[in-house]
């Protein structure tokens, strides 16, 4: 085996509160293609920031071809040979191709720009990635695909001896993925190390030929692609032992149907690099678990169905009737709420207080013109603090001083005042503490009780197996499987998940 | 379309509308279509079009300068006074006023890029300061005596029987082709034209962001005191009130040009366009001899909003894909 091209050891890196990076080794070879996987808050991200120099880590050490470094900024990152592409492009849109290729680096004398070099250079280092294209064209005029393969072209014109691409065919079409594909193995065979991040894992076990799994800050382990099926892969990326595959039947029993109209019915939803057509029925009383590795289309579902982006196909029905949901207004009016995953930045107002981070949703949605009376106000905010016990010194006290489970449980309030038919709840638990956690998911099971359809997305398998009375899996943007009832398992959802060749999809 | 031709669109749109303004009034207007009449559109405009390609710079680095018109008016009654009521050499006077402009404009930049202010903000805070230096040094005009401001200001380069260039006009013209330069043939104007396009980015690959920034505001100080030396020859005297409303006049000069206000995309070219078209409408109207003044304002007005819109298409067309 040959001595490895890129070494990190012992790599550390703490966070006001949080370890983000706790003991990481990181070996890219030289001529490999080596995926980098784990679910949120694995450290993938500190660790590619530490490599390009936007953070220092804390202890240990990496090495570039035996030499230790330590870059202490992006441009001396790549000086060194370490270039990164990112998911979303990093070059200028409103200039050409050409100029984008050499900004900071072009030809020429007496301190003016020899345009015909520049041209030339800029053809040429597109023609190593076997790419031709016109270089005078603007940029922000070609798809994202081109973008990206011309900011690898520039990456790659500094000398570059480890390729990082973070994610970068997260809104990729099938056709552009394996037109990048191509140059990846092409610059492979240059004998490039070429770390790649994606939460696909057809497209980890397509190309790479390395696997390196973090959770939670640590290290997992480094495995050979061959070597490491899906399920197993799956199972270290959620930290979840494996069990071996029941033997029930995978295609789940279909509990007796229900028999009352679906509240919310989707038809062929989709949206271009979010969502592949899905279907998808909500009824009365019931808990829909949404579950998927990150990046599968969760969220993505949760935001077109809300209204949040524009879907480009797809019918939606509300209790029966064709529903026009164009953005959140239309779909509050309709019934329906949306509990956003990220508290801190689409949930609360964190200098307002409690009653009024509470009322908010009602009041917008009775408007402007007809002010929900201060007595009405104190009386909704009671009875809510009351029945979701929320700890708060009272209904003044800015949301902010609450913990993250009481602020999350403001949040639920401020949707249920609105009274709505349908919630969707996306990883309602994230960040509270366990005993918050217990209250919302019985939170969960009153809400199904009193005839509410919630829909519920959760990265932990347990919660979605705990509180789902049905359960779809989504996988790459695709509905891959839908259990319910007792058939909702740990093991089955995981097998759903994991996809590859034991799917029965 | 071929894609260089399209990005060039707003460019050529300018043209046209300068060439459709023109060969109108040429040919209602007898005698428009004459060398001293073009010389005029660069003598009567000389200090807008100074101030504009400083502007055109600053705009395409994604930032705006509100002080230009009070450096100009600074400019105007700080040489005026300096020369004649305390005798100071007209040259060292010059040389004075210029780096005041210029010592501004990168203290601006500096503000602007070290403490993340609004460029709107910091330039206007630049504006009331220069205006009322301005006012402070005299509130009245002071008429040039000295004989070298005087045969400056009366010089002409002949270059027709009837026409000739003034001093500001020239000095316009080497301003234009040197903003040209900087922008188009300078790693430091595509480095402006890169932060207007996307700061983040500009950072990532490695760009002096901040000395680029400094500098930029720190040459449209320069390129306003310049302007403001072009008007007070042009006037033969020095003036607090110079230059009021100018900036507004040279952001229009500059986005009728083609340029976006946003910055990120732009061309000089576009600038001189502009400012042909101010002076077409200005002279025409001064050839009717029916139209109110207030006409020039009017149709410069709706230029804009053309302008605006047709690079809002533009730019929309560009986004959906």
């Amino acid at each position: 085996m040959t001595a490895p091209l890129l070494t990190l050891s012992g790599l550390g890196k703490k966070f006001p509160g949080v370890v983000a990076l706790d003991g990481v080794d990181f070996n890219v070879r030289a001529g490999e293609i080596h995926a980098l996987l784990g679910e949120n808050g694995a450290g993938k991200s500190t660790l590619i920031k530490v490599l390009t120099g936007v953070y220092e880590a804390d202890v240990g050490s990496i090495r570039l071809a035996g030499q230790p470094i330590s870059p202490a900024s992006p441009k001396e990152a790549e000086r060194l040979g370490l270039s990164t592409v990112y998911q979303e492009v990093n070059l200028v849109a409103t200039l050409s191709v050409a100029e984008n290729l050499c900004l900071g680096r072009q030809p020429g004398r007496f301190g003016l720009l020899n345009w015909p070099a520049l041209r030339r250079h800029a053809r040429a280092a597109l023609a190593r990635l076997g790419l031709e294209l016109d270089v005078d064209a603007e940029l922000g005029s070609l798809s994202v695909a081109l973008q990206q393969m011309v900011a690898i072209a520039r990456a790659l014109d500094l000398q570059a001896k480890v390729l990082i691409l973070d994610e970068p065919t997260a809104s990729l079409d099938e056709k552009e993925v394996a037109d990048l594909f191509a140059i990846m193995r092409r610059l492979r065979g240059e004998g490039l190390g070429i770390v790649f991040v994606t939460h696909f894992l057809d497209q980890v076990y397509a190309i790479c030929d390395r696997i390196t799994v973090l959770r939670n800050g640590t290290l997992v382990g480094e495995y050979a692609t061959a070597d490491l099926p899906r399920l197993a892969l799956v199972g270290k990326m959620l930290g979840r032992e494996i069990i071996a595959p029941e033997h029930s039947p995978l295609r789940a029993t279909t509990a007796a149907g229900p028999v009352t109209a679906p509240i919310l019915s989707a038809r062929s939803l989709s949206r271009t690099g979010a969502l592949h057509p899905l279907d998808l029925d909500l009824h009365a009383g019931e808990v829909l678990g949404l579950a998927g590795l990150l990046g599968s289309g969760r969220t993505e579902t949760a935001r077109l169905l809300f209204g949040l982006d524009r879907r480009d196909t797809g019918e939606l029905q509300v209790k029966g009737q064709s529903a026009r949901i164009r953005s959140p207004r239309d779909a509050i009016a309709l019934g329906l709420a949306l509990c956003s995953e990220d508290r801190k930045t689409e949930g609360i107002l964190p200098n307002l207080s409690v009653r009024e981070n509470l009322i908010i949703a009602l009041q917008a949605r009775q408007g402007a013109g007809r002010p929900l009376r201060r007595s009405e106000q104190e009386q909704l905010c009671g009875h809510y603090i009351r029945a979701l016990r929320i700890k708060t010194p009272g209904p003044e006290t800015p949301i902010r001083n609450l913990s993250g489970g009481n602020q999350q449980k403001v949040l639920l309030a401020r949707w249920l005042a609105t009274r709505p038919a349908l919630i969707i709840l996306d990883e309602p638990t994230r960040g509270i503490d366990i005993g918050a956690k217990a209250e919302i998911e019985q939170l969960i099971a009153q809400l199904r009780a009193d005839g509410l359809a919630v829909l519920f997305i959760s990265s932990e398998l347990d919660e979605i197996v705990r509180n789902s009375t049905r359960a779809v899996v989504l996988r790459e943007h695709r509905r891959v499987a839908e259990f319910s009832g007792d058939a909702i398992t740990a093991p089955r959802l995981m097998q759903a998940m994991a996809g590859g060749h034991q799917s029965h999809e | 379309m071929s894609p260089a031709l399209q990005r060039r669109l707003p460019l050529f749109a300018t043209a046209a509308v300068l060439a459709a303004l023109y060969v109108t009034a040429g040919l209602r207007y007898d005698n428009f279509f004459s060398a001293r009449v073009a010389v005029d559109f660069f003598t009567d405009n000389a200090a807008l079009g100074i101030a504009a390609v400083g502007m055109t710079l600053v705009i395409f680095s994604g930032g705006i300068d509100l002080s230009v018109g009070a450096v100009v008016g600074f400019t105007s009654i700080f040489v005026a006074t300096l020369v004649e009521k305390h005798h100071v050499h007209p040259a060292l006077a010059a040389v004075a006023a210029l780096a005041v402009g210029t010592v501004l404009g990168a203290g601006m930049g500096a503000l602007i890029h070290f403490f993340r202010q609004p460029a709107f903000l910091i330039t206007l805070a630049g504006m009331f300061l220069m205006r009322g230096g301005a006012f402070w040094i005299s509130t009245d005009s002071t008429g040039l005596a000295h004989p070298l401001l005087q045969r400056l200001s009366l010089w002409e380069l002949p270059l027709t029987e009837k026409a000739a260039l003034k001093m500001s006009a020239l000095v316009l013209l080497a301003l234009l082709a040197l903003g040209g330069l900087l922008a188009h043939w300078t790693r430091f104007g595509r480095n402006l034209l890169a932060l207007g396009g996307n700061e983040s980015s500009a950072q990532l690959m490695g760009l002096p962001v901040g000395a680029t920034r400094v500098a930029v505001y720190a040459f449209s100080g320069l390129c306003a005191a310049l302007a403001g030396l072009a008007l007070m020859l042009n006037s033969g005297s020095g003036n607090p009130r110079d230059g009021i409303g100018l900036e507004l006049d040279a952001i229009a000069v500059v986005v009728i040009g083609g340029t976006l206000l946003s910055g990120g995309r732009g061309h000089m070219l576009g600038t001189l366009l502009g400012l042909l078209i101010f002076g077409v409408i200005q002279s025409a109207i001064r050839f009717d001899g029916s139209l109110d003044p207030a006409w020039t304002r009017l149709i410069i007005g709706a230029l804009l909003l053309g302008f605006i819109l047709l690079q809002r298409l533009l730019l929309r067309r560009l986004v959906r894909r």
